[in-house]
């Protein structure tokens, strides 16, 4: 059978099963829709955090991203791993232990201030619409790619089946979807990461043959031999502060995302937490360290094949023709002397590789069965939808349970509470999808931003609501308001408005670290110049730092 | 002192130990010695600044988290505050 066949049966076969899985943890109470019951083992909630956390950009584009930045690479590599030792040491128990709903909830809570909880709430919002269009554009993208079929219907099929589940089974459905849906990427991501080690070195473990071969290096020596920059050397692509600070701001933020945030409040206990951090990471650490591998194995396999070679010789290379194809891959011999020349130009090169390509072609390239090439695709179609739902639920109880019953209607009953969340998921969804088919130029620009945000607003507050017992409302809504305007004015005005990098060149990836300390310093003085917060907060505080007492799951 | 701010004494002191080895792998290792240590090469592997930031650095990560979950299910045996 063809690529395309098989891809259609495991991709059909994968949705069944989420939507299976969905319908299996349908829910009645609001406990069960945005905590999931407090009923999932640690282990499980690893996986399922995992596959929340690694989005259709981990799958697909990470392992290009580093092949391109090389050493430099590494920003996303510790960035995105780094955090995890952040959240399970500083947030993850804490805030499992105080044991509500939603983050905007415990920030609204523990500052005892409404203005606080919307502050959190349109920042939660934000974070996560950013984040969630290029899921949905991920789904149209691999669709398109593999099954023919067009982007805006790839998205309103992902849309379909990602509300479905959201609406019926809210944390619960989503929760267990991801399960499954990690197992499916990790197995697509690490058989393709085998298969390309075992086809270069020999070694078929992705980890050892990266670290016990001599590939990376010479990488590094193909590349300088061809004009191109040496591969291991540091500070290539950006310089050494910023890498120092979009790893830190990547880290932090990492932290501070909602919906990794709310993960942990699924675990029975406040002890489980940090294992679950602890098993997450471990899941993610499966990818994020194959990943370079796979950027080095896949970067020197196709610089070796193409570059110097003969017009003829390339071109009768079966994935060389098919990834012509789709313009991901563009070779043009242009000055005419029958040879590819690969050169650090754009104008001069003859070779140009779409980042892309390095995960999507790989089993092609190590000539693997086209039921692996279907494998990839549901790889990268579940990684987009388990992180699109994980969002979409965030969103939603921003929306249903912090602004509606929190604020606008409090009486409400549990059946209201629950119809209004499943109304607001439909709708955010519905929403989402135009964006998805066409997706504003600025959105990937937009994910910096939210990482920006998310470690200038939410990380300090909350942080400081759990190791700080006198931080207040005054200094906790100060702190997170100069973190946000200084954050977003600095990104906006570097990347759109021609501002030049006015702080020692600081990229607008990596300001988000400064905005955060001076958080933490406006919060620090404003808290100290004004009153304590009340005793009973401080009862709370005292409260959340022990694991004992960590409720079942509560309605309130 | 009250079994509280013992047991939240010996948190702090756990948290900040494990966030210096955070820090000194990825940020001191990783980065800023990151050239000075790609002059060695271990195994004949890649170069160990550019092995600490694409690889070590992750290990490091998950053994701390693991590492702090074991050590913190002591602590609460300890003061009783199981949960």
């Amino acid at each position: 059978m063809s690529a395309e066949t098989w891809t259609w049966i495991i991709v059909l076969l994968t949705f069944a099963l989420y939507i299976g899985i969905g319908y299996w943890a349908r829910v009645r109470e609001t406990a069960g829709f945005y905590v999931a019951g407090r009923g999932v083992p640690p282990v499980a909630n690893g996986a399922a955090t995992a596959a929340d956390w690694m989005s259709a950009a981990s799958f697909i584009s990470m392992a290009g991203l580093i092949s391109f930045l090389g050493f430099d690479g590494a920003v996303y590599l510790m960035g995105w791993t780094g955090g995890y030792v952040l959240l399970a040491l500083l947030l993850a128990p804490y805030l499992r232990k105080y044991g509500k709903f939603t983050v905007p909830e415990f920030v609204g809570d523990r500052y005892y201030s409404n203005v606080a909880r919307v502050v959190a709430v349109i920042a939660a919002i934000f974070v996560s619409f950013t984040y969630a269009v290029p899921q949905l554009r991920g789904v149209g993208i691999v669709l398109s790619r593999y099954l023919g079929v067009d982007v805006a219907t790839g998205v309103w099929a992902a849309v379909l089946v990602t509300a479905f589940i959201a609406v019926i089974g809210g944390m619960k459905g989503i929760t267990w979807t991801q399960v499954a849906q990690y197992t499916v990427l990790i197995i697509a991501y690490l058989i393709t990461g085998i298969a390309l080690a075992n086809f270069l070195t020999g070694n078929p473990i992705p980890q050892l043959a990266f670290s016990f071969s001599d590939f990376a290096v010479r990488l590094s020596q193909l590349q300088v031999e061809l004009g191109l920059q040496e591969y291991v050397k540091p500070f290539q692509n950006l310089s050494q502060l910023n890498v120092f600070l979009i790893t830190l701001t990547l880290m932090v933020g990492t932290a501070g995302l909602p919906h990794v945030i709310i993960r942990f409040y699924t675990v029975p206990k406040a002890s489980d937490a940090r294992w679950s951090a602890g098993w997450a990471l471990l899941f993610i650490a499966l990818l994020y360290t194959t990943a370079p591998a796979v950027a080095v194995f896949s970067k020197y396999n196709l610089l070796n094949t193409l570059a110097n070679k003969p017009v003829q010789e390339v071109q009768a290379i079966d994935w060389v023709q098919k990834w012509s194809k789709t313009g991901l891959l563009k070779l043009d011999d242009k000055n005419g002397d029958g040879v590819y020349q690969i050169t650090a130009s754009k104008d001069t090169t003859e070779i140009t590789i779409d980042r892309d390509i390095i995960v999507l072609s790989t089993p092609e390239v190590a000539k693997l069965s086209p039921i692996v090439v279907g494998l990839v695709a549901a790889g990268g179609l579940a990684a987009a939808l388990s992180t699109a739902a994980g969002l979409l639920i965030v969103m939603a109880s921003a929306i249903s349970h912090d602004l509606y019953t929190r604020i606008i209607n409090p009486q409400a009953s549990e059946a209201t509470k629950l119809a209004i969340a499943r109304v607001v998921i439909l709708l955010v969804t519905v929403l989402a999808a135009p964006f998805g088919i066409n997706p504003p130029a600025f959105i990937a620009q937009l994910v910096a931003f939210a990482f920006g945000l998310a470690a200038s607003t939410f990380f300090p507050a909350i942080l400081l609501g759990i190791f700080d017992r006198r931080m207040n409302a005054q200094g906790a809504v100060a702190g997170m308001l100069v973190g946000l305007v200084f954050t977003a004015t600095y990104i906006v005005g570097t990347s759109y408005l021609g501002w030049p990098r006015f702080l020692f060149g600081i990229s607008p990836e990596g300001v988000g670290t400064v905005g955060m300390l001076l958080n933490f310093l406006v919060a620090y003085l404003v808290s100290r110049a004004t009153p304590p917060p009340p005793a009973e907060i401080q009862k709370l505080v005292d409260d959340i730092r022990v694991p004992k007492g960590a409720g079942k799951a509560v309605e309130h | 002192m009250s079994a509280l701010e013992a047991y939240w004494k010996e948190n702090l002191s756990l948290i900040r130990n494990l966030l210096l080895v955070w820090a000194l792998v990825s940020y001191v290792l990783g980065i800023l010695l990151a050239e000075p240590l790609n002059a060695v090469r271990v195994f004949g592997g890649p170069p160990l600044g550019f092995w600490i930031a694409q690889q070590g650095s992750i290990y490091v990560f998950v053994i701390l988290i693991f590492y702090y979950a074991s050590r913190m299910a002591a602590l609460d045996r300890k003061y009783g505050f199981e949960d």
